[in-house]
């Protein structure tokens, strides 16, 4: 069976170095995707349409914010999907013997942690909104502040974790998270827009139609960041407690 | 509304978020507003066709985000685009949705108890995913949304029991690996051309001349491979039957008849609207070669089928061999084929609806569908069994149900095509699908004991005691939605004729064979 | 061998990343065909999604471009920007199109949008899929694919009351100083039997099914006829219908 695997993987593997052939070479600038008038425009005009330095957020956020929703909607599935398969609601059976694990948080680990944790607060923030100048954005920030809740359940334990952050208000801010996005989207399509068209909110706002993108833009990677955050923090409670909630890892 | 089109998909996202934010308050809220927001998504849709209907080029397009068209190829942003074929798959998927929403109420109480904020958020989350399928018109988009659509499967597939927990893994890995395929040959697309847009890859392709590059043939082969892994084309079937067997009830009912359908219609876009129907029919080998794989699909998926001693694995199976008539459809390369794979398609969806409702109904009551616990069970709900035998009916082929006419056209393009092979599996098949269903018909309404002796004609002498045939029938909220399926599988057979000319007005733009005897 | 023109020169060197790409997306889908452990093949899945990750983004590279942010000479909110000191502070020169010579300074932004949604989009199977993995280890107690067939045909067998499968023949390993002497016994290799979870020990009555799982009055009625060949160490009801009523019998 390891053979016969083996052998289809390889006729795969010459199938896709025969197409390879064809392809332009590593780095070539006149390579069709990299002089496409679509590339061209996003490198050419970001800044004149939205005000963003960095193009990858304008593109993200608003050329095609419309992906970016769907893929938030795709890490809140992920959540409600793990914490459903592992038995999160109240039919969960508590047959299983627990383990009793019976351990002093360590003194020098949560010490240092306690330092360390507001510090990673604020820069998660920090890579948030200053994904339009850097590289970040809303899915850095947000892992990196989910992190900082796991490092908590790490060095102290994970009541310690849910007791700052209690699992179903978790999916309450991550759902808060897409509404933000959503909303900023639907305000736009009420103000006469289509979906996701921030430059109509400069009817609302007191800025330019391109501020108006580059505020919106904020607006809704804040939306991707709480989020993050939440379903990050949610999947390493559901995965690290097979779905209890009580001591694991 | 000139943006009812985007309101089909928001409409239940705006449903999956209220559910999961105030669910965890109040359970009894997720039904209602569930069934709400599908019967407005469902409302949405119907505006969508009958705008596509009226336009003048047949289709409704939508920018999001605003950004103009006039860039070459098709502007820079994600575009929604419907036209006849999209709106129509919309609208069966929102109407889908809707009815097995209505149905849920019970089933989902019974089976998966406490857990209806996330099963109902999963439940819209995954028609959020079907109808954005069917109405982008970006290839990147199309692989999150795909992605959307099989993340949501696995979990409300493996909320159920551990067993169907151990069947989704298969699924798992199936499942990525088509979506990376596919999302592999999006990248050999985008490598070529520069662009994501459907049409914008298309004009790329036309203008440069791309047709015999290697790259290209390779990401056509990639491309369609991971939507044959998807869509369960035999040989790369082995995940759905047992998922779909032993999932809990509505999801069953919610992906059986949408989610391979959903493929076969990507399938369709990729070859007619993407690829063009020159490079896909004349400049690749696929259309010789794949009617043949059609024909031991259709085969082994039908005798799988026969083997089956439970009705929802005899139902998956059967999703497979009907999966296998579509792309049978699809690659005769003929007109007639085309049209009758896409009737199939609504039709398949309809039937297939029907007939899973029926065994949840089944399955509900009787706490088995395993066909030695069926016996009697005309004289308790005789209602619901009618419902079931009309869906089964269709499969089989019978006037004036969808399924007689989506038959008629593709075996119409089987001879039109010389296809010989394909025409006479659809007619083998068919005889396998009646044994079938007269097979349960027999088990039902007559009494036949495990011998197969038949103890007595009518159901007064099945030896079974006047408590257990005493008339019960399903529950209003389950008997309903199935009734409503029913009457919709006879509809679309009583007004086929215009479904099938919106159908053709959407291929008229397509460069088609329609044979040497009808012009 | 290399010169210039020749095919392996063409493959190997000018498109270099190219061939990368398909070695890591050979391994990645080799495993989670042929290997037998569960997580495992969720590694090999994860090779193969970055594989595929790594081609979007080396399509986007052109020779001697930096990052797709604008340098601040380009940036309308940039370092060298002039300002109006006397009254507003606002631009004194307005944001422009880039000019098309200097397209091709930058990279193109798009692959990496793209790619920042796959990445995402991976994680959250991955996560999926071992909530998942968890949950079959929690039922069946092994991870292992070969032995959760068979656990899956037993259960199967067992609800229509055929014989059972016997286990996989596995090598026989090294038994370790220490090693238990159940598993000697047992005659099984000590891996199989080494951690198993509480739920896997306590064994279910046979009665006692799920109630999604059950396939009908078949099971009790085959069971009669089995009956006689094993000793019998429960009454059945002979009723048609198992229900819960029969484990008080």
């Amino acid at each position: 069976m390891k053979r016969l695997a083996f052998v289809f993987v390889l006729l795969i593997g010459l199938l896709l170095a025969w197409a390879a052939r064809d392809f332009p070479t590593w780095g070539d600038p006149e390579a069709p995707a990299s002089s496409s008038p679509v590339s061209s425009h996003f490198i050419a005009n970001t800044g004149i349409d939205t005000e963003v330095p960095n193009m990858v957020t304008a593109v993200l956020a608003d050329y095609r914010g419309f992906d970016t929703m769907l893929e938030t909607v795709v890490v809140f599935i992920a959540g409600l999907a793990v914490y459903s398969i592992l038995g999160g609601g109240p039919n969960r059976r508590s047959r299983d013997r627990e383990l009793v694990v019976d351990f002093e948080p360590d003194l020098i680990v949560t010490n240092t942690v306690r330092l360390i944790v507001p510090v990673i607060q604020i820069f998660a923030l920090y890579v948030l909104a200053h994904g339009h100048v850097s590289p970040g954005g809303g899915f850095q920030g947000g892992v990196a502040m989910g992190a900082s809740f796991i490092l908590v359940a790490l060095a102290w334990n994970l009541k310690t974790a849910l007791i700052r952050f209690p699992i179903d208000r978790c999916f309450m801010v991550a759902a808060l998270g897409i509404v933000i996005y959503g909303g900023i989207g639907l305000l736009s399509m009420l103000l006469g827009g289509e979906f996701l068209d921030y430059a109509h909110l400069s009817k609302v706002l007191p800025v330019s139609p391109e501020m108006a993108r580059y505020h919106a833009m904020l607006g809704v990677e804040i939306g991707v960041g709480f989020t993050v955050t939440a379903i990050i923090f949610a999947l390493y409670a559901s995965l690290s407690t097979d779905g209890r909630m009580r001591d694991g890892l | 509304m000139s943006d009812s089109i985007v309101w089909i998909v928001l409409f239940p996202l705006l449903g999956a978020v209220i559910c999961t934010l105030f669910g965890t308050f109040s359970k009894k809220l997720c039904y209602p507003v569930s069934v709400l927001s599908m019967a407005l998504s469902v409302w949405a849709s119907v505006k969508t066709l009958i705008q596509a209907m009226h336009s003048s080029d047949h289709q409704v397009s939508y920018i999001l985000g605003g950004w103009s068209l006039d860039l070459f190829p098709r502007g820079v942003g994600i575009e929604f685009r419907a036209d006849l074929l999209g709106a129509l798959i919309a609208l069966v998927v929102s109407g889908v949705g809707f009815i097995v929403s209505l149905y849920s109420k019970i089933p989902v109480q019974r089976q998966t108890p406490g857990k209806e904020p996330m099963y109902y958020g999963l439940f819209l989350l995954q028609i959020v995913g079907l109808a954005g399928i069917t109405l982008t018109g970006d290839a990147f988009n199309l692989y999150v949304l795909i992605e959307v659509a099989a993340l949501t499967g696995y979990g409300l597939i493996a909320m159920g029991s551990n067993r169907a927990a151990a069947a989704t893994f298969n699924y798992v890995i199936l499942g990525t690996i088509g979506a990376s395929l596919y999302l592999l040959g999006v990248g050999y697309l985008y490598l070529k051309t520069g662009t994501l847009n459907m049409l914008g890859i298309h004009e790329a392709i036309e203008t440069h001349g791309l047709h015999e590059s290697p790259a290209m043939q390779v990401a056509f082969v990639l491309v369609l491979l991971g939507i044959l892994i998807k869509m369960a084309f035999f040989p790369f079937h082995a995940w759905l039957p047992k998922s779909y067997c032993h999932a809990p009830t509505t999801t069953s009912c919610l992906l059986a008849p949408l989610v391979t359908k959903v493929m076969i219609y990507v399938m369709i876009r990729m070859i007619l609207s993407v690829f063009g129907v020159d490079f896909s029919f004349e400049s690749t080998w696929w259309a010789e070669v794949l009617p043949w794989l059609v024909v031991v699909a259709i085969i082994c998926a039908a005798v799988m089928a026969l083997a089956q001693r439970e009705i929802k694995s005899m139902l998956a199976y059967l999703i497979v061999a009907e999966v296998g008539y579509m792309v049978g459809g699809v690659w005769i390369y003929n007109y007639f084929g085309l049209v009758g794979s896409i009737f199939h398609v609504i039709s398949d969806a309809c039937m297939t609806l029907c007939l899973f409702l029926g065994a949840g109904i089944i399955l509900e009551k009787c706490q088995t569908t395993h066909f030695d616990g069926l016996r009697g069970l005309f004289a308790k709900m005789p209602l619901t069994m009618i419902g079931f035998f009309i869906g089964g009916f269709s499969i089989i082929g019978l006037p004036p149900t969808c399924g007689f006419f989506s038959k008629w056209y593709l075996i119409t393009g089987g001879m039109v095509s010389e296809r010989w092979e394909y025409m006479i599996t659809l007619m083998f098949s068919t005889m396998v699908m009646v044994v079938l269903f007269f097979r349960l018909i027999e088990r039902i309404h007559l009494a036949v004991d495990e011998s197969g002796k038949n103890l007595g004609k009518g159901h007064g002498d099945l030896g079974l005691t006047k408590e257990q045939t005493r008339f019960d029938e399903a529950p209003l909220s389950m008997l309903i939605p199935l009734l409503i399926a029913a009457s919709i599988v006879i509809l679309v057979g009583v007004y086929n004729q215009e479904v099938a000319d919106q159908i053709e007005i959407f291929l008229h733009d397509f460069d088609l064979p329609t044979g040497v005897h009808y012009q | 061998m290399f010169d210039d023109g020749s095919i392996l020169n063409q493959l190997l060197i000018e498109r270099l990343n190219y061939f990368i790409y398909v070695v890591l997306l050979l391994i990645g889908l080799w495993a989670m065909i042929a290997k037998n452990n569960l997580i495992k093949k969720l590694i090999g899945m994860s090779i193969f999604q970055t594989a595929i990750i790594l081609f979007y983004v080396s399509i986007g590279v052109k020779d001697g471009a930096t990052i797709p942010i604008y340098l601040p000479e380009h940036d309308p909110h940039g370092s060298d920007a002039q300002r109006d000191l006397n009254g507003t502070g606002s631009l004194l020169i307005e944001p422009q199109v880039l000019d098309a010579s200097l397209i091709p300074q930058y990279t193109n932004p798009l692959p990496h949008v793209l790619m920042l949604t796959a990445i995402v989009v991976g994680v959250a199977t991955l996560g999926l899929a071992l909530s998942i993995c968890l949950r079959i280890y929690r039922a069946y107690g092994t991870v292992e694919e070969d032995e959760l067939l068979i656990k899956l045909e037993n259960e199967d067998a067992r609800k229509k009351g055929l014989p059972r499968k016997r286990w996989p023949r596995r090598k026989p390993t090294q038994n370790k100083p220490g090693s238990s002497i159940k598993n000697k016994k047992a005659g099984l290799p000590e891996r199989t039997r080494v951690t198993k979870p509480d739920s896997a020990r306590s064994r279910k009555p046979r009665n006692q099914t799920n109630r999604a799982d059950r396939t009908g009055p078949e099971s009790s009625h085959k069971s009669q006829e089995i009956e006689k060949k094993r000793p019998a160490r429960r009454k059945r009801a002979k009723s048609s219908n198992p229900t819960k009523e029969d484990n008080a019998s």
